[in-house]
């Protein structure tokens, strides 16, 4: 088994807010290992980016962080914002969900790669500039000489998501947080991505906490799975048992709701019914419970924790709670 | 981008017409005459007749302006009904005073406005924003002419710390303390207006651009504030400003009337007040032409400029 690299414990995020205080990550707890991929997957506002951008240290001045994020030892939530910065983009680096306005319009993109390099490896212009090139060669950018002086809107979509890899992973980060890093582009692009950062961070021995809504990518991507709900986890595994044994009745859903090629023509696509309820106004009891066909009067009133129901394999839901009799895992799938 | 000047050059001579055209109209339509400051009280109507004729005011509006174009295209300006010596040497003697005072007001201004735009960005929807950003509305709507009478009667009647008005002292030599004394009160009142419009336009634009993705990128690099804020985020900011810029530019040369009368100051503005008054409209034209001029010459330059500033704007 792969080293401790990253433990996140017990987190919880708060923005304070005109509309008052808003929970937006709620005791969230997951592991990284060294060189290895975790997914975090939810819907949009379940609290996915707001936990990379803590991890960052990039949240806005009205958010409250609680929790311990030990990185190696030195619990992050605690460090100066100097120290920080130290870590920020040397040890741990981001990659985000829009390429085209992630990149600065009016500085070249030598100048923005050799930034990183110059600040955290202490590089003078020459050597920064032979980094430059090899990283840009190793993210496949034809010339990479040329575009060094060139501006990021004379690159495509996926050419700039490759040069924002390629300034993440310049410092050589033990983590690389990648934000939906694939969504703003074209399909057939989304897989050349993906297997560039999985073959770069397993050359340099990279962790990756990938963030997405995709299940495709998480099963192509992932070593682990946390599955986020309204600013919780309410699933967390590793992904060959995700996939065989769903468990929790949002992951079920979500596995339903992908197309398959193989169903007949006129399949109703399958949806999970309702929207995720707002930060604002969360209901009471289990988060799913007004989506969930399996919910009872229990998940109305209580709360569920999250539980270990096979070592590996922890879940938030009254259903598998021990002493639970209804409904098997089986009947779910 | 030399065919796109050279484009914008040749564009700018039927506008600069069509001002000339439009000025001299307008200006015909005020009552009175050039004429009427030679009349005396006991002149017969003959004797203004032909004072008029002397004068070319006889003839129509139309002879009138074709004969100053003429001689506007032979670079004559033409002659000052009121003191006889030629348009372009009274321009010329006004344009070193008006862009003195406009040049030191422009950069003062700057000096000021653009730090405290950047703080007001910086502390946004904090007190230390309201109270630029409210210091700011103060120096824009302030008048000139009562901000200016203000400093007149609190520092050189009352405290007499410097002069009240003039280019400098006159009888003594006028050396470069004394033309800067007489520089600080009417600098002070252009300046709180340039200033406080600038800063508003500052802080909007750093604002805006320090909430773009590229800031977040900068900063997950772990760069210090400083660099996030002068490196990525001042360089965006500053796009928009550059027309900001050259309308402040623009408004230099013509002068600036309100203050150069009040501080007695001999510039372009002055110059073009007495003409108004003395219906000297030879002069006011040439002040005019002059500032239709700065104003096509400072937008083909602000357009470079923004050429210059964002490589995604090309003029190929």
């Amino acid at each position: 088994m792969a080293e401790k690299l990253l433990e996140v414990k017990d987190l919880n995020v708060e923005f304070r807010t005109d509309r008052g205080v808003l929970a937006a990550v709620e005791d969230v707890s997951f592991v990284v290992e060294q060189g290895q991929t975790l997914c975090l997957v939810g819907e949009s506002g379940c609290g996915k980016s707001v936990t990379s951008l803590t991890l960052m240290g990039l949240l806005a001045s009205n958010a409250r962080v609680k929790g311990t994020l030990d990185f190696g030892g030195t619990d992050l939530a605690t460090l100066s914002e100097d120290k920080r910065r130290a870590v920020r983009g040397n040890d741990i680096a981001m990659v985000f969900q829009e390429p085209m306005t992630s990149l600065n319009p009016v500085l070249k993109i030598g100048d923005q790669l050799m930034e990183g390099p110059r600040l955290h490896l202490g590089l003078d212009k020459q050597a920064a500039r032979e980094l430059a090139v090899e990283m840009l060669t190793k993210v496949g950018i034809p010339r990479p000489e040329a575009v060094l002086g060139e501006y990021p809107h004379q690159l495509s979509g996926g050419m700039r998501q490759r040069v924002m890899i390629a300034i993440a992973l310049s410092c050589v980060p033990k983590l690389l947080i990648a934000d939906e890093p694939t969504t703003a582009l074209d399909v057939t692009i989304q897989a050349q991505i993906l297997e560039l950062m999985r073959e770069l961070s397993r050359d340099s021995n990279t962790a990756v906490i990938l963030i997405t809504h995709d299940l495709g990518v998480v099963a192509e991507m992932a070593d682990h799975v946390v599955m986020m709900y309204a600013g919780q986890v309410v699933e967390q595994t590793d992904v060959m048992t995700l996939f065989a044994t769903p468990l929790h009745p949002y992951t079920v859903g979500l596995m339903a709701s992908i197309p398959r090629v193989e169903a007949p023509a006129d399949t109703r696509l399958e949806s999970i019914p309702g929207v995720v309820p707002s930060l604002a106004d969360m209901p009471a009891g289990c988060r799913f419970h007004t989506r969930c066909a399996f919910a009872t009067a229990k998940c109305v009133a209580e709360q569920p924790a999250l539980v270990e129901v096979v070592p590996g394999h922890s879940v938030r839901c009254h259903l598998f709670e021990p002493g639970s009799t209804t409904p098997n895992p089986e009947a779910l799938a | 981008m030399i065919s796109y000047v050279i484009r914008r050059l040749l564009l700018a001579v039927p506008i600069l017409f069509g001002v000339t055209v439009i000025n001299y109209f307008i200006i015909q339509l005020a009552p009175g005459s050039p004429a009427d400051l030679y009349i005396t009280p006991d002149a017969t109507p003959e004797s203004q007749e032909l004072l008029r004729q002397q004068m070319g005011l006889d003839k129509p509006i139309i002879v009138q302006y074709w004969k100053w174009l003429t001689q506007l295209l032979h670079g004559n300006l033409g002659v000052s009904y009121g003191s006889g010596q030629a348009v372009s040497t009274l321009i010329g003697q006004r344009v070193g005073p008006t862009l003195t005072l406009m040049v030191t007001a422009l950069v003062v201004a700057y000096l000021v406005a653009i730090p405290l735009g950047i703080v007001a960005a910086r502390h946004k929807n904090k007190p230390t924003d309201y109270g630029i950003v409210g210091a700011s509305f103060l120096g824009i709507s302030v008048p000139h002419f009562f901000l200016g009478l203000a400093l007149i009667y609190v520092f050189a009647v009352v405290l007499k710390w410097v002069p009240p008005g003039g280019l400098r002292t006159i009888g003594r030599g006028g050396g470069f303390v004394d033309q800067v004394r007489h520089l600080i009160l009417p600098v002070i009142v252009l300046s709180a207006g340039i200033a406080g419009n600038m800063i508003r336009y500052v802080r909007a634009s750093m604002v805006d651009a320090m909430g773009q993705d590229y800031i977040r990128t900068a900063r997950a690099k772990g760069l210090g504030a400083w660099t996030v804020v002068s490196k990525h985020g001042l360089r965006n900011a500053l796009i928009p400003i550059i027309t900001i810029i050259g309308m402040d530019v623009a408004a230099l040369v013509s002068g600036a009337v309100v203050t150069e009368q009040v501080f007695q100051w001999p510039g372009l503005g002055q110059l073009a007040i007495n003409a108004i008054s003395q219906r000297d409209y030879a002069v006011l034209m040439g002040v005019n032409l002059l500032a239709a001029v700065a104003i096509v010459v400072v937008n083909i330059c602000t357009d470079v400029a923004y050429g210059l500033v964002d490589p995604r704007i090309s003029y190929s």
